[in-house]
């Protein structure tokens, strides 16, 4: 049986990956992918921790989670094709309405 | 006696007061004029009525009024209570008859001015707070009414509040009264701490009842009600705002600076009695104030130039008659004064404000002469008045005059002998310097100019004297060109159709009213050794009752009155016959006079630098400490520097914070992550315990 703590490694380095890739890149789809990853991390450790304590709870949490980042990710999608129709652009940098 | 209508006499003045203070500005001027008389000449019946009264046989000594409990704290209470006593009755006769004669002669002297109904309306505001001064029956409700004709002063003096000068002198009299409320002030915390009350006849009922309560403590007492009075009454050396108050219209100068506020001093001593009496030390200052303030204020008044201000001194040294009369514990004499006095000086202010009136507004006397034939009412009522403040018989003023100069002979020792001859002496200058007033102003050369008056101009353009402090004392009336002139008048000066003029009756009824009162006001008061029965001592008595009353008449006491008032008559036409010299016979002497004693005239003239001194002694030392310690480091390091500090490190905490918002969706992002990373950290290796955390890993 693989230890609980290469898991949550694997998560950890995930989550990161995620992070990082949300904080340096511009392209607004990849930001979206990065999202999903960092939420992908956190249901690797729900799945660990659940299997750990051989409890189901975790596992449906993992469902609620994949469900929410799925109606996430139409939402998502479509603002991102809006954005683009006006903005002509995916760069979050030329996204700054608001700011000025 | 019915007291709805005893109520009525200070609120109706007030209801005045509001309807012509909320409404006036829409009223046309008739029904201004209309509310203030209404809302004055029915308190003067009711106190007709109640002089009527009081008068007839069988009433009580004293009755009063309680209205709704006022301040009740543990046993210490203040009602709005009022006491009506043979004192008060006289005061309000003064306050309410006098007073209705002024507004009456208000609405003609009043007629061409702006603000006809703000100026009724304070004076029915006056009104008011004068009633309840002297109706009020425990101190606290006194220094209401004491404090409000203060307020109602400040706002008359400052009447024409464009003028620069008028707005100050109005400044300068509140805060000057301010000096002298609060000697008051502690007066009356000093009897709520040891009389437990501020009631007068439980105060005076406790003074009563303990014989052996002598000494400093009332000394106290009474001398810190004396600096209220000093204050309110215009004594050295708070007499500075009374002839600085000349800058209110001639009317307000007559009521309030003349016969009734200003004497509020002088009634609340005369009140206060029981305690006085049992300090003889205090009575001695009040009585050393008084005639000091007498002697002085008469030679200033003896070289002044502006009509009113030598009113104004003449004022300030008759109020200090008064309160030698109360120093010497001849309290009904010094009442008795302040009533003649209230008739013959509100008379010399009218009639002044009716020379002013038909002079246009001037008020230099070196401008005016020959005014006799011109306008003959305005002249022989001021000469009643003039005769009866010299103290000339059988005018008002001699009567009460020499009741007081004779009970301060009476008091004996040097001290009495002294405030006798000053008294004495001063009274000769009294006689001196209205009779200047008098020639200067009716007799001689006309020495205005006619032709700029007709036309309204400034008199003194053309003007070859050495005029130049009077021009900032006018009133506005000199811009006032368009005057309704009555027929009659214009038959007799065709050449000057708009020239010198008598006034209005509405103007000249009070005059002539006044007149008769100082003519015969003084009969009421005639002393046994004049043939009289003391009348007015009478009338007092069950108020001063217990003081040493009416002195018991010898011969050898007759043959003393009747010689001492002799000799205060001679005193008095010596004055009379030095003026007739230097200012009818020979009307040079005095320019030469004045350039011989030079130095003497100077300090005359100026006052003897007194506003001066003030000005170096106290006002600069407070508005230095003003500026310097309350403005600059009080207000401009600590006020000003906490809530700099403040602000400044609000400010950089801004600064900073506003850094992060950049607006930069990543580094939101990334101040998100970091914060998450930082909070992990925290419960990691602060709240969950490493060795518990190692064991829960491991199961």
């Amino acid at each position: 049986m693989v230890s609980i703590t290469y898991y949550l490694i694997l998560a950890a380095i995930l989550f990161s990956i995620g992070v990082c890739a949300f904080l340096i890149k511009r392209n607004v789809i990849t930001i979206f992918m990065s999202i999903e990853l960092m939420l992908n991390a956190v249901n690797l450790t729900f799945i660990a921790f659940a299997h750990m304590w051989h409890r189901i709870d975790g596992q449906i949490f993992v469902f609620f989670v994949m469900v929410v980042a799925a109606a996430e990710a139409a939402v998502g999608l479509a603002i991102i094709i809006a954005l683009f129709r006006v903005r002509q652009t995916l760069n979050v940098d030329q996204v700054n309405l608001m700011k000025d | 006696m019915n007291d709805t209508l005893l109520w009525l006499i200070p609120t109706l003045p007030f209801a005045g007061f509001l309807v012509n203070g909320t409404l006036g500005r829409k009223f046309p001027r008739a029904l201004v004029a209309t509310v203030a008389l209404v809302a004055t000449l029915i308190p003067a019946l009711i106190v007709l009525k109640l002089w009527i009264f009081m008068k007839s046989a069988g009433a009580p000594e004293q009755f009063s009024l309680t209205g709704a409990p006022w301040i009740s704290i543990s046993g210490f209470q203040v009602n709005f209570a009022f006491a009506i006593d043979h004192l008060t009755l006289v005061m309000l006769g003064v306050v309410t008859g006098v007073g209705f004669l002024i507004h009456v002669y208000s609405v003609g002297y009043m007629a061409e001015e702006e603000g006809f109904w703000r100026f009724f309306a304070y004076l029915n505001l006056f009104m008011f707070f004068m009633s309840v001064l002297v109706l009020a029956s425990s101190f606290l409700l006194l220094f209401v009414g004491w404090e409000g004709v203060g307020l109602a002063s400040y706002l008359l003096i400052g009447f024409y509040f464009r003028r620069d000068s008028a707005a100050n002198a109005g400044k300068k009299a509140f805060i000057v009264n301010r000096i002298g409320d609060f000697g008051f002030l502690l007066a009356m915390f000093l009897l709520i701490w040891h009389f437990g009350s501020l009631d007068f006849a439980s105060v005076f009922g406790q003074v009563n009842a303990a014989p052996g309560l002598t000494g400093g403590f009332l000394t106290a007492i009474c001398l810190l009600l004396f600096v209220g009075a000093v204050g309110k009454s215009a004594q050295i050396p708070l007499y500075i705002w009374l002839p600085d108050a000349m800058e209110g219209p001639t009317p307000v100068s007559a009521l309030i600076h003349a016969a009734t506020m200003v004497t509020a001093g002088v009634y609340m001593v005369a009140r206060c009695h029981v305690l006085f009496d049992r300090s003889p030390s205090a009575l001695a200052v009040v009585a050393i104030i008084g005639c000091a303030t007498a002697l002085f204020a008469a030679t200033i008044g003896c070289v002044q130039h502006d009509i009113k201000r030598v009113l104004a001194y003449s004022t300030v040294s008759q109020l200090g008659y008064m309160f030698l009369g109360c120093g010497v514990a001849a309290y009904s004499a010094g009442i008795f004064h302040l009533m003649t006095h209230a008739f013959f000086k509100a008379l010399l202010f009218l009639a002044a404000g009716s020379v002013i009136h038909a002079l246009r507004g001037e008020q230099d006397m070196r401008v005016m002469g020959g005014l006799r034939k011109r306008i003959p009412i305005t002249f022989w009522t001021m000469t009643a008045a003039v005769f009866a403040i010299s103290g000339i018989p059988p005018f008002a003023g001699f009567f009460s005059k020499d009741e007081i100069l004779y009970r301060t002979f009476m008091r004996g020792g040097a001290l009495g002998y002294t405030l006798w001859a000053i008294g004495v002496l001063t009274a000769g200058i009294t006689s001196f310097y209205m009779f200047r007033l008098w020639f200067k102003t009716f007799f001689g050369e006309p020495r205005f100019d006619e032709a700029s008056l007709a036309q309204g101009h400034d008199a003194h353009a053309t003007h070859e004297e050495e005029l130049a402090p009077v021009h900032a004392h006018r009133e506005t009336h000199a811009v006032m060109l368009a005057e309704p002139e009555e027929p009659e008048h214009d038959k007799g000066q065709v050449a000057h159709p708009h020239g010198v003029h008598e006034s209005p009756w509405v103007m000249t009824l009070p005059l002539i009213i006044l007149g008769v009162l100082s003519v015969i006001g003084g009969w009421v008061g005639i002393s046994s050794a004049l043939g009289g029965h003391n009348e007015f001592d009478r009338f007092l008595e069950p108020v001063f009752a217990g003081v040493n009353g009416v002195a018991t008449v010898t011969e050898a006491s007759r043959g003393l009155e009747l010689g001492l008032a002799g000799i205060s008559v001679l005193v008095a036409l010596l004055g009379v016959f030095v003026a007739y010299v230097l200012y009818y016979r020979k009307p040079g002497t005095a320019a030469s006079l004045a350039q011989r004693f030079r130095g003497l005239y100077s300090l005359l003239d100026h006052k003897y630098w007194v506003d001066e001194i003030y000005g170096r002694l106290i006002v600069s030392p407070i508005l230095m400490l003003s500026r310097v310690v309350l403005g600059g480091l009080v207000d401009g390091v600590i006020v000003q520097g906490t809530a700099a500090t403040l602000a400044g490190s609000t400010r950089g905490l801004g600064w900073l914070a506003r850094r992060m918002q950049s607006g930069n969706i990543r580094s939101y992002a990334g101040w998100l992550a970091l914060g998450a990373a930082a909070v992990i950290a925290i419960v990691l290796f602060v709240f969950v315990h490493p060795a518990h955390a190692t064991v829960t890993i491991t199961r």
